[in-house]
């Protein structure tokens, strides 16, 4: 018996798990995939929004104008890999676009948010050299930021788990059921957890889970976005994250860096039959190639490396849903975070604990509660003379097993050991970057199994490349 | 920080004939960095026969070919740093390199890069669709399968009929997968002919030309793939979509010289074979660096990747004892018909004959190449066919050279 069962490993649930980590709570976070970060969390722009795109009055306007420094400061406290590079928002020549970007400017206000200006586009080409001739005028945003999103939900699970959270991974529920004391969440396996509350991080799917207590007043709308993730080599081509103002083509085509130092492309938005349908399309790749070359005309797309596709969770009305269940007590719901659901991820959380007291949740904090999360990639970042010394003592820091981004199996083997820990070759890539760069994992992919293998005790074959069936050998010869 | 006259960045069938070159110009203080744990490369995966006919005049497999050079930088006790990689390379030649010991820094006279390639990737090529496992690169495939004992898959689709693509069909039907197909998303096949009728046609497995993977389907492990023609723009032609069940994709389209530390070091780099930039020496625009084998240009045949190499290797030879090319160099150019020329500029007044090395922009019947400096012929050659997937050698005499003074220009005319 738990006193929360969270439902949905990704960064909302991720963060709410680690918000409550920090008072004399038992808690559980429930996740359906053989790892935590595996929805719309692993496949989205990893932007940190300034806060002036809300409409004034919503839970999006407030959650992301407290969200942004909320979110600086936890992942500085975990060790989340974020860069405050600032934003650009291009209106390109039309009266109606550059309306829009003063427009924008003046909500940012109402919303209260600090750091706009407004900058010509000849001001804005000297700070962005790669911008194209025909953006003509621009909203800096100087607070936005660009942050890594998995490694943010890997870190805050990480970090939770630290301080006493449960993980179960592979545990897909397929019905919540009432009990006297609270709910008992079972997984399609059988598997059976019980708990007093119970929060609906679902993603996706949170409109389904919400059906299984009753609820039907609100209905994801999965829209799929597409990106291309360009090599190193294109990283340097912007340093601010440049957006379009929104047009009939659609909001949002991005040209971004990011904060392992490649270049971002995307999204598409376009409404899918399902939260599963992650096909990339070859229309959608080619929007987003065109659209992309309209704000940075020189990004080079035959330096593309990968190109990944994610679903977000919209809904009709356009803002977060954060209440009680209306069928049950004890439920809170957390749906419908699509943008800016990263960037509030930390204010959601702590909105969600208010919520959770006012529902009866006794919240008492702990003693030997631990913020820190040490820093995983506290190696790489070491001088040379450092880790010179730090091999000596540790020699399998010395066996480089990625060659495109310096990966050893030393940290190979701290992402199979640490909280959460990597069970398969795509957990590895999240967590070490082995196998994130250029070759895609040709050349370390068997070596990174062999790891697996030998970590946890099991057959090179029963390694996977993301859990489930998705098994890469099929037998020894 | 320690000092040697020559470092050898990579092991491979490069590496060890530049460093045996070297050693044998009286350069004896060579050593090579390795990041593997034993020399030979991406030959080591390489255990079907076919190399060495050129070079050694018998035929080898690959762990074998690797074996005559391995044999040879013993024999002469070259040091072979293993599971060493580089991470750094210096304009002013300081190598960088990581191993269980910690990080080692040596001071060079003469550097050769000689790190290999990669394959393109999936994501490289911008294939849509889901991604499941079971989508491998052929080399990623041939080194479970040969170095790990393991099968990949049952039912297999290739995209891409190069070399490895080829060699890994028949691999693939030996250990009694079904494949089902080879696509070749251009009009003809990069790889050997006699890959071709080895390892296609010898087990009945269709290759389909100006074909490719429009879509890869399955969420965990793959379950089938779309494949499509395309047209003269490579674009797919939708009324000729059709679908192929499969649980394995492998990929064999095209191989990226490893360039990174190149790059890093300010090497400027040939945006057609991307490689550096090198002279006749295979000297790349920075002093004293060497390039050789597949970082520099991608070969067809191991045996003259140990030709280039050996070129490197005297050239990083000499550059340490002083005694390099000087004076005047111009550059080449590939004209009509001719994708590049290597080496990209060469020394006029080196006293020797240089052989330039190019590919076709296309498949050719027969063909006459001719070398030109301005107005004067340097050299012809007639072929009676040519295609990209086979470098082209032509041998320009020292007293030719002698005179040249502008761009030297390689084209053809079919005849």
């Amino acid at each position: 018996m738990f006193d929360i069962a969270i439902i949905g490993g990704g960064v909302i649930g991720g963060m709410l798990a680690r918000q409550l980590s920090r008072y004399q709570l038992s808690v559980c976070l429930l996740e359906k995939e053989s790892d935590v970060a595996m929805g719309a969390t692993k496949a989205n722009s990893g932007i940190v929004h300034g806060g002036y795109d809300p409409e004034p009055g919503t839970l999006k306007a407030k959650l992301n104008a407290e969200g942004v420094q909320k979110l600086y400061d936890v992942a500085d406290e975990i060790h989340a890999p974020y860069r405050k590079n600032g934003s650009f928002v291009c209106a390109f020549g039309t009266p109606e676009e550059e309306a829009t970007v003063r427009a924008l400017y003046e909500r940012g206000l109402v919303n209260g948010i600090k750091g706009l200006e407004i900058l010509t586009g000849d001001e804005a080409r000297a700070l962005e050299p790669a911008l194209s001739d025909k953006v003509s005028l621009v909203l800096h945003v100087t607070n936005a930021g660009i942050v890594c999103p998995y490694e943010l939900t890997l870190a805050a699970i990480g970090n939770a788990m630290d301080n006493g959270v449960a993980l179960k991974v592979e545990f897909a529920v397929s019905a919540i059921e009432r009990t006297q004391k609270g709910f008992a969440v079972i997984a399609e396996s059988g598997a059976r957890v019980e708990a007093a509350y119970v929060v609906n991080c679902a993603g996706a799917y949170a409109d389904r889970i919400a059906a299984m207590v009753g609820d039907d007043f609100f209905t994801i709308i999965p829209r799929a976005g597409e990106y291309m993730l360009l090599d190193k080599n294109e990283g340097a081509r912007v340093s601010h994250t440049i957006f379009q103002v929104p047009s009939a083509e659609g909001k949002g085509v991005l040209v971004s860096p990011t904060v392992d130092g490649n270049l971002l492309t995307g999204p598409t938005a376009v409404k899918v039959g399902a939260p599963d349908h992650t096909e990339t399309t070859p229309a959608g790749l080619e929007t987003v190639a065109r659209l992309a070359a309209k704000s940075v005309p020189s990004v080079n797309f035959r330096q593309v490396i990968t190109s990944f596709s994610g679903v977000r969770a919209s809904e009709k009305r356009g803002d977060f849903i954060i209440e009680p269940a209306r069928s049950v007590q004890g439920m809170l719901h957390v749906a419908a975070i699509d943008s800016p659901g990263l960037t509030s991820c930390v204010a959601i959380a702590d909105y969600a604990i208010e919520l959770l007291r006012e529902m009866g949740l006794a919240t008492v904090e702990k003693a030997d509660f631990n913020p820190v999360r040490e820093n995983p990639h506290a190696f790489r970042e070491m001088s040379d003379e450092e880790k010179d010394a730090y091999i000596k003592a540790h020699p399998a820091y010395g066996k480089i097993v990625c060659r495109c981004e310096t990966v050893s199996e030393g940290e190979i083997r701290d992402a199979i050991r640490r909280n959460p820990p990597a069970r398969d070759i795509d957990g590895v890539k999240r967590r070490t970057r082995s196998g994130m760069g250029r070759c895609q994992g040709g050349f370390c992919m068997p070596y990174v199994m062999r790891l697996i293998a030998e970590e946890n005790g099991v057959a090179m074959e029963r390694v996977t490349k993301k859990g489930a069936d998705s098994y890469q050998l099929i037998g020894k010869l | 920080m320690i000092t040697h006259d020559i470092v050898v960045v990579g092991g491979g069938p490069a590496g060890m004939a530049a460093a045996v070159a070297a050693y044998d110009a009286g350069v004896t203080d060579v050593v090579i960095l390795d990041r593997e744990d034993s020399v030979g490369g991406i030959l080591r995966q390489c255990i079907h026969n076919g190399f060495g006919l050129h070079k050694l005049g018998r035929e080898l497999t690959g762990p074998e070919y690797a074996d005559v050079y391995r044999a040879e930088v013993e024999k002469r006790g070259i040091k072979v740093y293993l599971e060493t990689t580089v991470t750094a390379v210096t304009p002013d030649r300081v190598v960088t390199a990581r191993n269980r010991e910690g990080i080692l820094k040596i001071k060079a006279g003469a550097v050769v890069l000689a790190m290999g390639c990669r394959e393109r990737s999936r994501g490289a090529l911008n294939i849509s669709g889901t991604r499941p496992a079971g989508v491998y690169s052929a080399g990623t495939a041939q080194k479970l399968i040969n170095c790990e004992g393991y099968m990949v898959g049952r039912r297999v689709v290739i995209l891409g009929s190069g070399d490895i693509g080829l060699i890994m069909a028949r691999r693939m039907s030996f250990e009694g997968a079904k494949v089902e197909a080879v696509l070749e998303i251009m009009p003809y096949s990069g790889g050997l002919t006699r890959n071709i009728v080895q390892c296609l046609e010898d087990y009945d497995i269709p290759l389909y030309l100006s074909t490719t993977v429009a879509e890869i389907h399955g969420r965990e492990r793959v379950t089938g793939v779309t494949i499509a023609e395309v047209d003269e723009r490579r674009q797919v032609k939708e009324e000729t979509k059709r679908y192929i069940p499969c649980d394995t994709v492998l990929l064999s389209c095209g191989l990226i010289p490893e360039n990174e530390l190149t790059r890093a070091a300010g090497i400027p780099i040939d945006p057609v074979t991307s490689g550096a930039l090198v002279d006749e020496n295979r000297e790349t625009a920075v002093p004293g660096i060497f390039a050789c084998g597949n970082v520099l240009q991608v070969h067809d045949l191991v045996d003259y990747v140990s030709d280039e190499a050996e070129i490197a290797g005297l050239g990083a030879a000499d550059f340490v004892k002083g005694v390099g090319p000087a004076g005047n160099t111009v550059e080449t150019k590939a004209g009509h018909g001719v994708r590049y020329v290597l080496p990209q500029r060469v020394h006029t007044d080196k006293g020797a004959d240089v052989a330039l090395f190019m590919r076709v922009t296309e498949p050719f019947g027969r063909v006459r190449f001719t070398v030109k400096s301005g107005d004067a012929v340097l050299a012809t050659a007639v072929r009676l066919k040519a295609a990209p997937g086979e470098m082209e050698k032509i041998v320009v005499k020292n007293e030719k050279l002698a005179a040249a003074t502008a761009p030297i220009t390689v084209s053809l005319e079919v005849l």
